[in-house]
């Protein structure tokens, strides 16, 4: 079974810190990443950049309405994904209790809905 | 021949079971239901099966396995072929585990870790869990919880949905997560408990339900993980608590301070057990929180007369709960013992440094302590202010009325 691990994080708090923690971080994730993808789990996954970049649209009445943001007004944001193959929740929890942002941030886990593709 | 006392004692047990074999909390509800209903018919004709726990899990898992290979006509998918094929071979295997005395323990051990799983809000883990494993009706568990049955209904749908699509596993934890996840069972145990114990509004028939199953679940955990002194102690605080369960409200449905009680109406049988357990417990090692509430009960439960209580022990071993689990209520219960031990200046010091907390702001046993600690310094209306005080903040009918009845008391007396 598929789940998505959404990860949420404050963007400020990452942007503050030294240029030598930052790497740090950003080496755990890829040993975290590597991490899963040998133990198979691993389908999957992206940081986003920053929400100030986000751009949002809607179609109503046909017509296509885009708008900047949303803006950042909780204290998380979505900061990137996986998506990975887990046999239960239980799995899949101890998969994103790993990642790195679950410290600091808070980790979403949402199962995929199995669709046959057309 | 007692279907219903089958019915009673065995549907926990046979759920577990059929939720494993099936897969589907749903199914599994829906073919028990058919095989009790086909018991009912049977047996009386037929006579009761040499063991009519394995015929009532065969009947259902027949019946499953026959609903799943119709639905599967319809919609016949590669996966539910194979899954269809699993169950049947399953189901010779399970015949003969049933026959072994303990082959579905581990089933009862199953079903009460996934229904509290922490993935679940608490009040889903506690209705499913005494939906499944207690066998309530969801009539009664709204009415227990003071819940409108539509939403009991719909708190449990939600649950058994979560469980199924995001894929709650139905198992034992690993033994690194095993402390964690007990805790969580506890906490749903002692809950289910104390709803039952504190509760003075509701049904008396099932406030007593309530405790009698909590108990019944502790007990199934003591023997389903003999090693974990903890649930011992669970077991035996809610024993002791329980023993003073007739003792505690007079005839008129008047609640009975613990130093009032007439202690010969304490159940002296469920007191022995509860001590045996806190003993056991207390020698598994470091205490944890429940072993120290049970010792604290166990020293009331063993004082004969209210005076010869040992509210000394009793105060250290309060302190030695705010180490472990420092909250509020814990520090006013400190706080009323110190008065115990050390009279009521003392407490009364103590209840002072909790006035600002924002915990107790609500908290109407905060100024109902004061006013106790008050009244026995015969400062009277002080006393008067804190009762008045403290009824501002309950709408609980038997502890309004004993409020009332002690403020007439403490305004008499300031007369």
């Amino acid at each position: 079974m598929q789940y998505l691990l959404l990860i949420y994080g404050n963007e400020e708090h990452f942007g503050k810190l030294t240029e030598a923690e930052q790497n740090g971080v950003l080496k755990e994730y890829g040993e975290f990443t590597k991490s899963i993808a040998q133990s198979g789990h691993y389908r999957g996954g992206n940081e986003l950049a920053a929400i100030s970049t986000a751009t949002t649209v809607r179609v109503r009445d046909k017509k296509r309405l885009v708008t900047d943001g949303p803006f950042a007004e909780t204290k998380e944001q979505l900061g990137g994904y996986y998506l990975i193959e887990a046999k239960d929740l239980d799995d899949a929890l101890a998969v994103a209790a790993r990642i790195p942002s679950a410290r600091w941030g808070s980790i979403e886990v949402r199962p995929i809905v199995p669709h046959d593709m057309p | 021949m007692d279907v219903e006392r089958i019915y009673r004692e065995e549907s926990g047990r046979i759920l577990a079971t059929l939720i494993r074999l099936l897969g589907s909390f749903d199914l599994a509800e829906e073919v028990m239901q058919e095989a009790f209903a086909a018991a009912l018919e049977q047996w009386p004709k037929r006579g009761l099966p040499d063991n009519p726990r394995a015929w009532l899990v065969s009947t259902a898992h027949h019946k499953g396995v026959d609903m799943l290979r119709r639905r599967t006509r319809f919609n016949s998918k590669r996966d539910e072929l194979q899954r269809l094929a699993e169950l049947e071979q399953q189901l010779s295997e399970a015949e003969e585990n049933m026959l072994r005395p303990d082959g579905v323990s581990d089933d009862r051990l199953r079903l009460i870790f996934t229904c509290c799983h922490p993935a679940l809000v608490l009040e889903a883990q506690v209705a499913l869990t005494l939906r499944t494993l207690g066998g309530l009706s969801t009539e009664e568990i709204a009415r227990a919880f003071l819940v409108p049955l539509p939403t009991m209904a719909q708190r449990l749908v939600r649950a058994k949905q979560k469980i199924r699509d995001a894929r709650i596993p139905y198992q034992v934890p690993p033994r690194q997560e095993l402390t964690d996840r007990l805790e969580a069972v506890m906490l749903v145990v002692y809950l289910v408990f104390n709803e039952g114990y504190s509760a003075s509004s509701g049904d008396a028939a099932i406030q007593r339900e309530l405790c009698a199953e909590a108990i019944r679940l502790g007990r199934l955990i003591c023997e389903l993980l003999p090693g974990e002194s903890e649930s011992r102690a669970l077991l035996a605080l809610m024993l002791l608590h329980d023993s003073r369960r007739v003792a505690r409200v007079d005839g008129d449905g008047e609640v009975v301070l613990l130093e009032e009680q007439n202690r010969d109406l304490w159940d002296h049988g469920e007191i022995r057990e509860g001590l045996g357990l806190v003993d056991s417990a207390l020698r598994g090692g470091v205490a944890g929180p429940y072993a120290l509430q049970a010792a604290i009960a166990a020293i009331h439960a063993q004082a004969t007369r209210a005076e010869e209580t040992d509210w000394k022990q009793i105060v250290a071993l309060y302190e030695a709960l705010l180490r472990l689990q420092p909250s509020p209520v814990v520090e006013l219960n400190h706080a009323a013992a110190v008065a115990m031990a050390d009279g009521p200046a003392a407490g009364l010091r103590l209840l002072d440094g909790l006035e600002g907390k924002a915990e107790l702001r609500e908290y109407y046993l905060l100024p109902a302590a004061r006013g106790d600690l008050l009244r026995r310094l015969q400062e009277w209306s002080e006393a008067a202010l804190a009762y008045r005080r403290a009824l501002a903040l309950t709408s609980n009918e038997a502890a309004r009325s004993f409020l009332s009845r002690r403020l007439a008391e403490v305004q008499a007396k300031g007369e």
